[in-house]
């Protein structure tokens, strides 16, 4: 379920979040992909880092994808069956470009740091410099080519920004262990998600985990 | 079977002769001849026979043994010609060189389930002790009466642990109670379009088709075999009803829709006016010429008979967890069908629900199609992509040798 309109990931040439997602991602873990999409990070994951990685998926296309080639993919949604899974089943819980679609994203939140020893998070900022000027200047509600949706069809119906997440994550006891902000480039900007990252991060990837 | 009779068409009646298992194509074993089954209700069944087919070739050190489990009305003839009626075997879609359970990587073993009626110990079979059928004399099975029956053929082959445990409906039932009796001995599970557990719709059903067995006066009590007679009646009755929970309303809608059967307007009579019913005139009638009334009853009641929660203190999940409290080790593909309202999907979700709380490593598909519950035995490109690519992906976990690449035809 990739909700930020973006080329197909080959199996080399993942999207950057994806891939400094799995720079945070121990070899060798226990790894569950929440909304894995066609299972670009799970085979690579499994490739490159040895991972013992499942994945659950809404669309059926994705899952057909990720089970015909072999990776553990049930069809479902992370919002009714991730709670059956015991606390610390997974070394690392993944969400990436999906808690904004979430209809209880402090509810999945809550359910990942559970159910993974850690969990890594990325996420749209909706505190982008440009998406702010859109709003101000044009009074639209902001469309970008990461987010492409218009209002009235947007599956993202909870956006946030980097501030309102850190803050989120403080008032659940997460800590956040590491942080990457991205430009527009893709390029990490900053490694802390305070002071400018609001702004001038166009996405932010977070490793989490409770207390 | 007097002409007049409304019920079916006229044609020639199944001969009364019962199904000459001896003579059938296949391996028979002699199982239980030292320690007797022990069965579900208490009673032992053995010695017994177990009959069965099996396709490829077992390799060095026997890691690539995948078993099939057969449904209600299957048998072992996965992908030869049958027997008995001619036809081409059940699973050929599924199996054979090339296929997602490809013969020439595999050693394929189907057994004849305990109580069937093709060659292994059933009702029909002769009852050493009395040298008579069995009859009713037969013990009530269960689904883990049969899997253990299983389990110990295995044995026989020398076969310590199965690469895969494959089947679809009262299959996947065996395949969940394998998987969670013998977790050590499976590497990879692939229940179809099952449930973990008979449900008070899927009883009835049941009930109706046994009910219409025991109401045909040939069932003589069970007795028929002495008569030399057969309920063939009955059994059809029993098989039309089934019939029609295995298809989907859009799936007869689509075959048949209110289309008449070779007449341009109805007769005001009780003929088979429509399409369906001549068509399911014609499965009640080629069912009783392969299948056995009592086995029937039998291999019915052990799928009402079956519930895994309940044999595991109420959770499903621990059905799933091994001995020292840790999670199943098996591997698991689920499948369900969209259209299937036998087994629905939630069944299967249920089970996937209960390998989650163990954190096992399970794959979901849910197939759309509109074919119903038998879709796992029709041409549904997508579902046997599923199979390939998670059957591919255990192997390569498993380390078995990739299939040769001598592209098929």
């Amino acid at each position: 379920m990739s909700l930020s309109p973006s080329p197909a990931a080959s199996a080399r040439d993942i999207r950057i979040d994806l891939r400094l997602i799995a720079d945070m991602v121990a070899p060798a873990a226990r790894v569950l992909d929440v909304g894995c999409g066609d299972g670009a990070l799970l085979s690579y994951l499994a490739r490159e880092k040895g991972v013992d990685g499942r994945g659950i998926e809404l669309g059926m296309d994705g899952v057909h994808r990720c089970v015909s080639q072999g990776l553990s993919v049930i069809q479902g949604d992370a919002e009714t069956d991730l709670k059956d899974y015991p606390s610390g089943a997974f070394d690392y819980v993944i969400l990436s470009q999906t808690i904004q679609a979430m209809r209880d994203p402090r509810g999945v939140l809550d359910t990942m740091v559970r159910i993974g020893r850690r969990a890594i998070v990325s996420l749209p900022n909706f505190g982008y410099w440009p998406i702010r000027l859109q709003l101000l200047l044009r009074g639209r509600m902001p469309v970008t080519d990461r987010l492409g949706y218009q209002w009235w069809e947007t599956p993202n119906i909870h956006f946030c920004t980097i501030a309102d997440f850190v803050e989120l994550c403080a008032s659940m006891g997460i800590t956040i262990e590491k942080t990457a902000i991205l430009n527009k480039a893709g390029h990490i900007t900053r490694r802390s998600p305070t002071g400018l990252a609001n702004l001038l991060g166009e996405q932010g990837v977070f490793l989490l985990r409770r207390g | 079977m007097p002409s007049s009779d409304p019920a079916l068409p006229a044609s020639p009646a199944p001969t009364s002769s019962t199904i000459d298992t001896a003579r059938l194509p296949g391996h028979r074993v002699l199982l239980g001849t030292g320690t007797p089954l022990q069965l579900d209700s208490g009673a032992e069944l053995g010695p017994f026979t177990i009959a069965y087919q099996t396709y490829g070739t077992l390799n060095a050190d026997r890691s690539n043994a995948v078993l099939i489990c057969h449904a209600l009305t299957g048998d072992h003839y996965v992908i030869d010609r049958h027997p008995v009626t001619g036809k081409d075997g059940w699973w050929g879609l599924m199996v054979g060189p090339g296929r997602p359970v490809d013969t020439d990587r595999y050693f394929v073993i189907c057994s004849n389930i305990i109580g069937g009626c093709m060659g292994s110990t059933g009702p029909m079979e002769t009852d050493p002790s009395t040298g008579e059928p069995y009859g009713l004399n037969f013990p009530v099975i269960t689904i883990p009466d049969m899997v253990r029956a299983q389990k110990m053929l295995i044995d026989h082959l020398g076969i310590r642990q199965l690469f895969c445990v494959i089947g679809g409906s009262m299959g996947g039932m065996q395949v969940l109670e394998w998987a969670s009796t013998y977790p050590e001995a499976v590497f990879c599970a692939v229940p179809i379009a099952t449930a973990s557990r008979h449900s008070a719709q899927n009883i009835a059903f049941n009930e109706v088709g046994r009910q219409a067995i025991m109401a045909d006066p040939d069932w003589s009590g069970g007795k028929y075999q002495h008569h030399g007679i057969r309920p063939h009646r009955g059994l059809a009755v029993a098989r039309m009803a089934a019939h029609i929970t295995y298809l989907s309303e859009p799936a007869l809608h689509r075959k048949f829709g209110r289309n008449l059967q070779n007449r341009d307007r109805v007769t005001y009579g009780f003929d088979a006016d429509f399409q369906v019913e001549s068509y399911l005139r014609h499965q009640g009638i080629s069912f009783v010429e392969r299948f056995d009334a009592n086995s029937y009853l039998y291999i019915t009641r052990a799928m009402d008979y079956f519930d895994l929660a309940r044999d595991h203190g109420g959770s499903l999940a621990n059905a799933f967890r091994t001995a020292g409290g840790t999670g199943t080790p098996v591997r698991f593909c689920v499948v369900s069908f969209s259209s299937d309202w036998l087994f629905p999907t939630s069944e299967s979700r249920a089970v996937v629900h209960a390998l989650n709380a163990v954190a096992a490593n399970v794959s979901f598909v849910e197939v759309q199609t509109d074919k119903g519950h038998d879709a796992f035995l029709l041409d549904e490109p997508g579902f046997y992509q599923v199979i390939h690519g998670f059957i591919d992906g255990c192997a390569e976990h498993r380390g078995l040798t990739p299939r040769r690449r001598s592209q098929p035809a």
